[in-house]
């Protein structure tokens, strides 16, 4: 049964308030979730504030800048910057989404930023992916065959066959879709969640791969596949602009087809 | 170590319209299904004689009874067109990032026009 409330040892209690700089004009005021593992006591949420003037447009900046010259015990994930890795994907103004990619003028007055929703924090706005991971790995994500490859060249794929998987190959498995889902919130456990069907369809789709039907069977599942009740949160938060919820569909259209 | 705690997700998730559009779809069903509990009752009445039907009559003409009744009306004309929208969903069509939210405010301006349309007929 889901469990609508936090537990008590999550919930978030008011933390720091970390002093405007002097001298600032443009001030900005953050919200940051932080969790200290070694200290034992409950989340907290520390307000930050930040001279915009002094700092680059996006979120991640506004967070490299915390830790650069205000809190360098600040923790989180982050790469590339430009919305390739998916390291950076976290909850801001109550979206998943990457802190990379997102403006702060596209914010509200204040920005809240949160770890990514019902996932075990390890420190501050970094959560236990673990689980997310075990469930990519168990649709087996890449190419299956039986048959031996053409002696003098690779499988080939026509521009028809490899079009089939634009809107999918884009996915960087930032997760934010995945813990957008109310029912990945209270299945995650059986429940492949957004993510990793998107994934999976990937594989399926692909001309080349040549275990459809085992893929398929795989997912013919209660919990597995069938706890999406299209709430479409994936679609609506996904920062690649991706559609989840329809490779979702795609999959249970296959099933259905494939009894005929 | 400690336990992990958990990251907040209804405390802080913005839901989109068609997230609550889905949570009231499965309560409108939750609420179809008492009502069903209600019409055999009712029918257990009508077959049991006229001071048993007399009763439960009684009640649903009342006022809260008569409220019941048409929370149950809206309950279906909501859960039939959000049950369109899944049929549609089902042949595959009807994901397109654009349009989401627009669709799910014509479905819920359908919901309400059925439900004043029923409204009014009954005064015929």
């Amino acid at each position: 049964m889901a469990d609508f409330n936090l537990p008590e040892n999550s919930k978030v209690k008011p933390g720091k308030v970390w002093a405007a700089p002097v001298g600032a004009k443009r001030i900005k005021r953050i919200e940051v979730y932080r969790y200290d593992p070694e200290s034992g006591e409950n989340p907290r949420l520390d307000v930050f504030h930040i001279d915009l003037d002094r700092c680059a447009p996006m979120v991640l900046d506004a967070l490299l800048l915390i830790k650069n010259e205000i809190d360098p015990k600040l923790a989180f994930r982050r790469s590339c910057r430009e919305g390739v890795c998916g390291s950076c994907s976290m909850n801001i103004d109550g979206h998943n989404t990457l802190a990379c990619t997102k403006a702060m003028d596209d914010c509200s007055e204040v920005i809240r930023i949160y770890p990514l929703p019902h996932l075990p924090v390890v420190k501050d706005l970094v959560p236990d992916m673990t689980h997310f991971y075990a469930q990519y790995a168990s649709i087996k994500p890449w190419i299956v065959t039986q048959t031996p490859p053409p002696a003098d060249r690779e499988r080939l794929q026509s521009k028809e066959e490899r079009s089939k998987l634009d809107g999918l190959v884009e996915c960087i498995l930032c997760a934010s879709c995945s813990t957008s889902c109310p029912s990945y919130w209270w299945n995650g456990d059986r429940y492949l969640g957004p993510a990793v069907l998107l994934q999976s369809y990937r594989w399926i789709a692909d001309s080349r791969d040549e275990t459809t039907g085992e893929r398929l069977d795989e997912l013919e599942d209660p919990f597995k596949l069938y706890r999406c009740h299209t709430i479409m949160n994936c679609t609506d938060t996904c920062p690649k602009g991706l559609n989840p919820a329809k490779a979702i569909a795609e999959i249970k259209k296959l099933l259905v087809e494939r009894q005929k | 170590m400690n336990e992990r705690p958990l990251s907040p997700h209804l405390q802080v998730y913005r839901l989109p319209l068609t997230a609550w559009l889905s949570i009231t779809h499965r309560a409108t069903g939750v609420c179809l299904s008492l009502g069903m509990i209600v019409l055999v009752i009712f029918l257990l009445a009508v077959a049991q004689g006229s001071e048993s039907f007399a009763l439960v009559h009684g009640f649903l003409t009342s006022i809260i009874g008569r409220l019941f009744l048409w929370a149950w009306i809206y309950a279906l004309v909501f859960h039939l067109c959000h049950g369109f929208r899944h049929l549609v969903w089902d042949t595959g069509h009807g994901f397109d990032r654009e349009t989401l939210n627009r669709l799910a405010t014509y479905e819920l301006a359908a919901s309400l026009v059925l439900f004043v349309l029923i409204f009014f007929l009954s005064f015929v």
